[in-house]
């Protein structure tokens, strides 16, 4: 069996981050294991700016994006395998996967990072009743037909979820001289981002239809159009308002999913709500020296704290394999998602590993709330307040916790994020 | 008239709420941003508001079809439309490499159109 220090799965941006870091960090002997038959991941097919901003200081596409990691692969000697799929993990790190030059292999790692990413929610997960006529697609595949393999999946579009992928696609689409006749929001709000309403549905006079959403399908062969209907505050549709929109594409951007069967089969425990591994401050889940990061671990909103986290997580392998910092797992603080808040990334702080200068913990809001207050606390002890004139649920906040004040806590109490409403004591 | 125009702020996807108060048309106070880029952004949007657009260009004889580009620098958002039209009517050969200018002085803007990707040309030739 071939032995290799640290084995990445998944060559995109998490993937590569965290790769160089590992590298840079002295672990000699990193392979890369890639499905697909380049790296970059998902960067490659989005293609619009707005990436980079915050990692490089300079605004980049996502395929820019991911050439700056790949050059840095290249020039580390990092070695890959393209068009490799790994089939399986074990909890004591032997990683099975199968290509054509190979066949089905097996190698035994020190330390596994994962990083396969997510994927989308499709129609069979959401439910809508009707034909199964061609022309429905998820928006990340209709952005791959068009970015990549430079085909328009249709005519005139209904857009069902207003994820960033879906806006991203109706602008794309509208582009390219497609009808984009509206997206359709289930929520009272959208879970993209302000900028891409912004730009991408409001500079295209696309309407965005909050809670409304597609009830029916229509069409034998290809889709010839959609009922849409507005949803009560219970989000059940109500008949009187539904309206049939003839349209020959539905995309569907309804959310995305971290992908985790091989995490699943290995035993490392989810976290229900991000559906991804729980992890401690160092990016590792809860089989030791097992790591996750990126979308995998919790879905981002920007590549660029994909890629810090990543680093972080690479570090962390790097310490773990050389046996620099290998945290006493006793001495953990749990933390826990309080009032307002949806889940929190990490889970869990490890005492011995605080001296690195400040812990991020990255979370969302359950909910738009105008003049709110993050807040850290242990008990009554507030660690750290922040005012945030608005929060929704599509972005993803922070708070920067100092090693010092983390110390004080003891092992085994709580370390509370919550969300404090006008008015309200906490 | 003093009037106010809230803005959000697209040059990242932060998307700070900008507000510009405006004394006529001129800007008398921008308040809301977190970098400077905001000031610009909100400062352009009451002026000239511009864009920067991506798309795709036909690739002859690549291992892909199409090659992603943009323009370099945001341009004047009226212009977007016949943009796309300039995109449309190119057909680049392989190989490709990111930074290649595509299309020189789009529009008489002085901005070109580069290419964001990588398209090695085929290994077998296939005339497409
Ligand atoms: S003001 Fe700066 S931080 Fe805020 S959205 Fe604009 S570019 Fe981003």
């Amino acid at each position: 069996m071939k032995k290799v220090d640290l084995v990445v799965i998944g060559g995109g941006p998490a993937g590569m981050a965290a790769a160089v870091k590992a590298k840079e960090k002295g672990v000699q002997d990193v392979l890369i294991l890639e499905r697909e038959n380049n790296l970059g991941g998902i960067l490659n097919q989005c293609i619009h700016n707005g990436f980079g901003l915050h990692y490089f200081g300079e605004e980049l596409t996502g395929p820019e994006y991911a050439a700056r990691f790949i050059d840095k692969v290249h020039r580390m000697n990092i070695p890959y395998l393209l068009e490799t799929m790994v089939l399986n993990i074990d909890s004591d790190k032997t990683v099975t996967a199968v290509n054509s030059a190979e066949g089905v292999f097996t190698i035994k790692a020190k330390s596994i990072i994962l990083a396969m990413g997510c994927r989308e929610r499709t129609r069979g997960a959401l439910n809508i009743p009707g034909t199964r006529p061609s022309g429905i697609y998820t928006a990340g595949t209709a952005q791959k037909y068009v970015n990549i393999c430079g085909y328009m999946p249709g005519k005139s579009v209904v857009i069902l979820g207003s994820g960033d992928i879906g806006l991203i696609m109706a602008r794309r689409l509208a582009l390219e001289g497609a009808q984009v006749k509206m997206v359709c929001e289930l929520l009272p709000y959208s879970s993209g981002l302000t900028r891409n309403i912004v730009q991408c549905l409001d500079d295209y006079s696309i309407p965005l239809r909050l809670n409304h959403t597609v009830i029916a399908v229509h069409g034998k062969e290809r889709l010839e159009g959609v009922t849409v209907a507005e949803v009560d505050q219970d989000r059940k549709p109500i008949p009187e308002t539904a309206e049939f929109v003839p349209c020959d594409t539905l995309l569907l951007s309804v959310g995305l999913i971290p992908e985790n069967e091989l995490s699943r089969d290995a035993g490392i425990e989810l976290d229900p709500v991000t559906s991804g591994p729980v992890v401690d401050n160092r990016m590792e889940t809860l089989v030791e020296g097992i790591f996750a990061c990126g979308n995998v671990a919790h879905v981002h909103d920007l590549v660029d704290n994909v890629s810090n986290e990543s680093e972080l997580a690479g570090e962390s392998a790097a310490e773990y394999i050389l046996g620099t910092n290998v945290p006493d797992r006793e001495e953990a603080i749990t933390v826990k998602a309080g009032n307002g808040i949806r889940y929190t990334v990490p889970r869990i702080i490890r005492k011995q590993s605080l001296s690195r200068n400040s812990v991020k913990i990255f979370f969302r809001v359950a909910d738009v709330n105008r003049n709110v207050k993050l807040a850290a606390r242990c008990g009554n002890n507030i660690l750290l307040e922040r005012k945030k004139v608005k929060v929704t649920p599509g972005e993803m906040e922070t708070l920067e916790l100092k090693a010092e004040d983390l110390q004080e806590i003891k092992a085994g109490e709580e370390l509370v994020i919550e969300v404090k409403t006008n008015g309200e004591g906490q | 008239m003093p009037g106010k125009k809230k803005l959000v702020c697209i040059n990242c996807p932060v998307g700070c709420l900008i507000e510009v108060t405006l004394n006529g048309d001129t800007i008398s106070s921008i308040n809301g941003y977190k970098c400077k880029r905001g000031i610009e952004y909100a400062r352009a949007e009451c002026t000239n508001p511009v864009r920067i657009v991506t798309s795709t260009v036909k690739v002859k004889n690549g291992c892909l079809p199409v090659v992603p580009v943009k323009t370099e620098k945001p341009i004047p958002k009226r212009l977007i439309w016949d943009c796309m039209k300039e995109i449309n009517r190119c057909c680049v050969k392989a190989p490709v490499k990111i930074g290649d200018v595509i299309v020189e002085n789009l529009l008489d803007t002085g901005i070109n159109i580069v290419a964001t990707g990588n398209v090695p040309e085929a290994r077998e030739k296939n005339g497409s």
